[in-house]
């Protein structure tokens, strides 16, 4: 277990390293890695792209999501096993597949390196999360409550949102925690799709990887460190509020 | 004449119920639809695309060559061998790291275990980067391992741990252990501590209880930690080029180089039909052994 999280946990402290090289325990401590990261506006716009990518992919994956886990558990058509695998197998598939697909059609309609096709598919990617984890919420939700509201005189839209999603609140938000962080981590899609002013910063980091060990990437390691375990504790304590 | 109450399923109006009830089933299918349609237009359409151009030859027309180069060239055979070699290792380190965790955490009280799982899930959500990144400053020749390993002298010169085989599994297991874990613990807390104790009832120690019993039940959920951890050790490709130094290509990583380097999208895409027929293969064989919507938490 130590093994787990020790690894990702010692960027941290070599990341306020003076030094060039990567040192632990740091002989000198400094910010200079930080500085660097701030003052670089290459870094800075990868920064904004890949917040906006990860809050969009979030608007996009939770309600589509949710909409989708909502239809397929009630509707109890055949159909509905089929659709449910159908919306899980893009994290069963090599990424590689989807994100050169993806690149191909970008191509042909001349959208590469925008936003909305970095979204689009990152979208792709975070909707099993999405389906997964509310589809859950909703197996272990007494419908017989939805029933009740309706059989009183609510319209189904207004039974889900006034009895239904507030039951089901915390899964949702979770899912939606979790599609931001799918589409922030991801790399390989980001590789092929984005670029110039819309480069995230996986991407950037993965090629400033694969030329040399620039402690400057420790420091965004540990920001991005900060950024999922926030997002997790959040996502815990919203799992844990339901119970 | 009195009949008795009518019921939704013999009445008079039966049929017209259930036509209507049919009607709303649909309805209530079609919720689906946005995702369903984002899915065929951003996965299956472009997936299909490669498809067709797989099967298009530098002339333009229809031709099997870029299939053909593959079955002939010895550096595409290698690929294979590599990436088939590099899942299998993984995979199997991981269920010898993973399967020990996966029952401490299900032994634990409800409270340690939460916050133990915890240290599961914290490397499960931080960027793979950043895990990859860490590796490679671990590992590297001056890197934490060799000088500590070198202070506790354990070997005297730096040994090349990164930008190998060795590197690559190292990630790759840190990376992929969680997906093991995850689904088999779930496995292990379901089985109920009253087989255990009716084994220890009828005379069997402690080691035998857990062979003969707890084993077996958790095997399901080993099955399919070790599907998840396989089928994503086929395609994965940032650890392996980051921390393999270009000496452990994976078949992800030809399809990339062909795209990038030689701008062949014939090759890279046969490459990629391959590739998912060898995963959609063994997820089909595996939904045959065992539900896998059940363990990936869908169906009803």
């Amino acid at each position: 277990m130590v093994l787990l999280v020790a690894p990702t946990v010692i960027v941290i402290p070599m990341s306020f390293s003076a030094s060039q090289y990567l040192e632990f325990p740091p002989r000198e401590w400094s910010l200079r890695w930080y500085e660097n990261y701030f003052g670089a506006p290459e870094w800075m716009q990868a920064t904004a792209t890949s917040l906006k990518a990860g809050v969009l992919t979030m608007l996009v994956a939770t309600p589509i999501g949710t909409m989708a886990a909502y239809g397929l558990h009630v509707s109890g058509h055949w159909l509905a096993r089929h659709l449910f695998i159908l919306l899980v197998t893009p994290i069963m598939i090599p990424v590689i597949l989807i994100a050169i697909g993806v690149f191909y059609a970008l191509v042909q309609f001349k959208l590469v390196n925008s936003l909305s096709g970095l979204v689009v598919a990152h979208s792709i990617l975070a909707l099993p999360l999405v389906l997964i984890i509310v589809g859950a919420a909703l197996k272990s939700y007494d419908f017989n409550q939805e029933l009740a509201a309706r059989s009183l005189g609510a319209s189904r839209l207004k039974a889900f949102l006034t009895v239904t999603l507030p039951q089901i609140r915390f899964s949702v938000i979770t899912a939606a925690l979790l599609s931001f962080l799918t589409s922030f981590d991801e790399v390989i899609v980001a590789m092929f799709v984005s670029g110039g002013d819309n480069s995230t910063l996986t991407r950037n980091m993965f090629n400033a990887l694969r030329d040399q060990i620039d402690p400057t990437i420790a420091a965004i390691s540990t920001i991005m460190i900060v950024v999922s375990s926030t997002a997790l504790i959040l996502a815990q304590v919203f799992g844990r509020a339901k119970t | 004449m009195a009949r008795p109450a009518t019921t939704l399923d013999d009445g008079p109006n039966a049929a017209l119920l259930r036509r209507d009830a049919l009607r709303e089933r649909r309805a209530l299918l079609g919720l689906a639809s946005p995702a369903v349609i984002l899915l065929m237009v951003v996965m299956v359409l472009p997936v299909g695309w490669l498809f067709y151009l797989s099967f298009i030859g530098e002339g333009g027309g229809f031709s099997l060559e870029n299939y053909a180069r593959m079955l002939e060239s010895k550096a595409y055979g290698r690929i294979f061998v590599t990436t088939f070699q590099v899942s299998f290792l993984t995979t199997g380190i991981c269920i010898l790291l993973g399967y020990p965790l996966a029952y401490f955490l299900s032994q634990l009280p409800p409270r340690a275990a939460t916050l133990c799982m915890l240290t599961v899930l914290l490397p499960f959500w931080t960027s793979l980067l950043v895990r990859t990144y860490a590796w490679l400053a671990l590992l590297q020749r001056q890197g934490l391992v060799n000088t500590w390993a070198i202070e506790l002298g354990l070997w005297d010169t730096p040994v090349a741990l990164v930008h190998n085989l060795n590197g690559t599994l190292i990630g790759m297991v840190h990376i992929m252990l969680p997906f093991l874990v995850l689904p088999l613990y779930a496995a292990m807390k379901a089985i109920s501590g009253d087989y255990t104790r009716a084994a220890a009832n009828l005379g069997a120690g402690p080691t035998q209880a857990f062979w003969h019993v707890f084993f077996p039940l958790s095997l399901p959920g080993l099955f399919a930690g070790a599907l998840i951890v396989f089928v994503l050790c086929l395609g994965f490709f940032v650890t392996p080029a980051v921390l393999g130094g270009g000496k452990v290509i994976m078949v992800s990583m030809q399809i990339t180089n062909n795209i990038e380097l030689f701008f062949n999208w014939g090759a890279a895409s046969a490459l990629g039909v391959v590739l998912l027929a060898i995963t959609l293969l063994i997820l089909f064989a595996a939904s045959r052994l065992l539900r896998l919507d059940a363990v990936l938490g869908g169906g009803h």
